[in-house]
């Protein structure tokens, strides 16, 4: 049976004037999923987000969160869920107490409900002994966390996360995805824009976003299944610096990136695998270099997307 | 939990916090108290239209019991400096460097011709009247009197309401009215565009709160200081400066509410124009300094060009400032201003609903 879906958004668009920043999405997120949304600067990722949160209406289509439209009621939908944005965006000048039992006031604690919500996001982000700190002056880390605990003091149905762990080191960003796992757990939904693409093999479900519109979905093995139109071949080599300079040229070649002492040869699409070894084997003989191995390679999450973003381009 | 307790709560919530920030940075405390005292004490000590001690050439080339005698009776008024000059050329010099206001000149042909001749300085236009004016009532009366001729009919002055025409008493009432203009348009402007600038205004729209429970926490705080300050200015005014209270404090209140109406209104649209807090001052000091311009504060309306009266008419600063001299000085009561307070609930929720169109 499927629980009701906690972001469900469907033809979702919006313009400004002319410009299409966000071109008929469908957006679905069940209970427990973290949900990646992907995509470059400018495509529309940080809109959709916006649009979702009921921070910006939709120019056409429908928002529904926990089963709220989010385009009629708003402010009922809005107490579903909690956000945390790209930056601090909490006061400064208030600490982090303070900043917290705003939020509180915000959404309608009161009570014993209010003393026991303040306490547990106190001690599930490890922020109880920083409480009386200024919260403009916490290390950044702690500042991500107290927006997390902030966003997370009224039990949201559904969280958003954009780009939260953008200028975190590894140690924090590892424990900030811990943390994320066990809130879905918990059957938070989770929507997270992200940039690193490790973190997104960390989410259930991911969606490719560009020029607006969503160009791929699915969960990370789906996606590394797909069909890679542009092969790579993993050539291994002491020779690597010289092949690099002589198949650069070749027609077929689309890109060569040197990767942990291999050459990975991006191909065009329809390349013959077989005569392209035929040829390296020729030009191996020619100029006395050696090829310990060629072989296909399966594609990581980055060349599914960049082969989806060239193909949409072209 | 009703809809309408949430909605208290939320309130209370804001407002605490709007408080919290506002006590608690210390530049915002400075510019809740320095410039109003700072204003004060300007309006209160140095600014004064009245002549007093102004620097006198007196040129008496007649040389006669009548010019000598007149000349006593302006050094008895006690308003003026005499220096004697022996002809014009060096009270010429005297004057053009500013080291005297005016000149005193008997011509030698005083006593066939009976001409006084005073020359002031009209680089100041304001003080050169005042002395002129000043100078010639005393030669007149001092000429009738030694004439011994009765005059048709004597004049009687008295100005009431500021007994002493004191421009002090004058002066710092009206002070009230502009320092709650400048601090609360000010203060909305820029933390309006603060919580823009810093993203909290994007991250409180995503909470449960509507857009006008924000601004109504917002102008509460800052209406708050307004009235903080009219209270401040006021006991600064009859317990220092010994200006009259003499209308009722509930005139006062109700005429500082309207007005408060107007200027968070243009402060909330000053945020909606303004992207940066310097943006915000810069905008905010541009309608500010017409609006006390045109309010009467400092330059009677009656004197402008008709065109610019008409202009007046929609400052309401300039119906504040009859509420609020009313007030000190003549302690006519509230229901002398119902045009003023009708004109300020009028432009008042002009400019509130304006504002509101534009922040949506």
């Amino acid at each position: 049976m499927h629980a009701v879906p906690v972001i469900l958004a469907e033809e979702l668009t919006r313009c400004f004037g002319a410009f299409i920043a966000v071109n008929r999405i469908q957006v679905t997120v069940q209970p427990g999923e973290v949900f990646g949304l992907l995509g470059a600067n400018g495509a529309g990722k940080t809109t959709a987000i916006r649009m979702l949160c009921g921070m910006l209406p939709p120019t056409a289509g429908r928002i529904q969160v926990a089963g709220v439209d989010m385009v009629r009621y708003a402010r009922r939908a809005r107490g579903q869920i909690g956000y945390v944005a790209q930056r601090f965006s909490l006061y400064g000048d208030l600490t982090v107490l303070e900043n917290l039992k705003l939020q509180a006031g915000l959404y309608g604690l009161t009570g014993d409900r209010r003393r026991d919500r303040l306490a547990e996001v106190l001690r599930l982000l490890d922020l109880s002994d920083r409480r009386e700190v200024m919260a403009g002056a916490l290390p950044l880390g702690y500042k991500q966390r107290l927006g997390l605990a902030a966003a997370l003091l009224h039990e949201p149905r559904v969280l958003f996360l954009d780009e939260p762990t953008s200028g975190v080191d590894p140690m924090a960003r590892q424990r900030f995805w811990e943390l994320i796992y066990a809130l879905a757990d918990g059957g938070i939904g989770i929507l997270v824009t992200t940039h690193y693409m490790d973190e997104a093999l960390f989410c259930d479900r991911l969606a490719l976003m560009q020029a607006g519109r969503i160009v791929a979905e699915g969960t990370p093995d789906e996606l590394l299944r797909r069909p890679l139109p542009t092969p790579i071949l993993a050539l291994d080599s002491p020779d690597a610096v010289a092949f690099e300079q002589l198949a650069q040229r070749w027609p077929e070649v689309r890109e060569i990136i040197p990767h942990a002492g291999q050459l990975r040869i991006r191909l065009h699409a329809g390349t013959d695998l077989a005569a392209l070894r035929m040829r390296l084997d020729a030009v191996a003989a020619e100029h006395h270099l050696t090829v310990t191995g060629v072989r296909p390679v399966a594609p990581e999450l980055e060349d599914i997307f960049v082969a989806v973003l060239e193909e949409n381009e072209g | 939990m009703n809809a309408a307790h949430a909605s208290l709560i939320r309130l209370r919530t804001l407002l605490g916090k709007e408080f919290l920030q506002l006590l608690r940075d210390p530049r915002m405390r400075f510019s809740m108290l320095a410039p109003p005292l700072f204003q004060l004490m300007v309006f209160g000590y140095a600014a004064s239209f009245d002549v007093r001690h102004a620097e006198i050439a007196a040129v008496d080339q007649a040389r006669t019991p009548a010019t000598r005698a007149l000349l006593a009776a302006v050094t008895a008024t006690g308003h003026f400096t005499m220096h004697n000059f022996p002809d014009m050329a060096p009270a010429k010099v005297a004057l053009d460097r500013g080291e005297i206001r005016a000149i005193l000149r008997f011509a030698p042909d005083f006593e066939r011709r009976r001409v006084v001749q005073i020359i002031s300085d009209g680089s100041d236009s304001n003080s050169a009247q005042m002395i002129a004016g000043q100078l010639s009532q005393t030669l007149q009366q001092s000429a009738r009197l030694s004439a011994g001729i009765d005059p048709p009919a004597q004049i009687e002055e008295r100005a009431w309401f500021n007994e002493n025409l004191d421009d002090r008493s004058y002066f710092v009432p009206g002070i009230i009215a502009t320092i709650v203009l400048i601090i609360t348009v000010i203060l909305t402007a820029m933390t309006v565009v603060r919580e823009r600038e810093f993203g909290t205004l994007e991250r409180l729209l995503v909470t449960p709160i509507a857009r006008l429970e924000f601004l109504i926490g917002k102008l509460a705080a800052v209406a708050a200081v307004g009235l903080f300050d009219v209270a401040l200015i006021s006991l600064i005014a009859v317990a220092w400066f010994d200006v009259p209270f003499r209308g009722n404090v509930i005139d006062l209140l109700a005429g500082s509410l309207l007005f408060l109406m107007s200027a968070l209104g243009i402060g909330l649209l000053i945020s909606s124009y303004a992207e940066t807090q310097q943006q915000a001052q810069l905008l905010a000091f541009f309608v500010i300094q017409p609006m006390v311009m045109l309010s009467g504060f400092a330059f009677p309306i009656a004197n402008m060009p008709e065109g610019v009266q008409w202009l007046t008419w929609l400052d309401p600063l300039r119906y504040y400032l009859v509420v609020i001299r009313d007030v000190f000085l003549k302690g006519s009561g509230m229901g002398a201003h119902g045009f003023e307070y009708a004109m300020m609930a009028l432009l008042g929720s002009g400019a509130l609903l304006l504002s509101l169109a534009r922040v949506k």
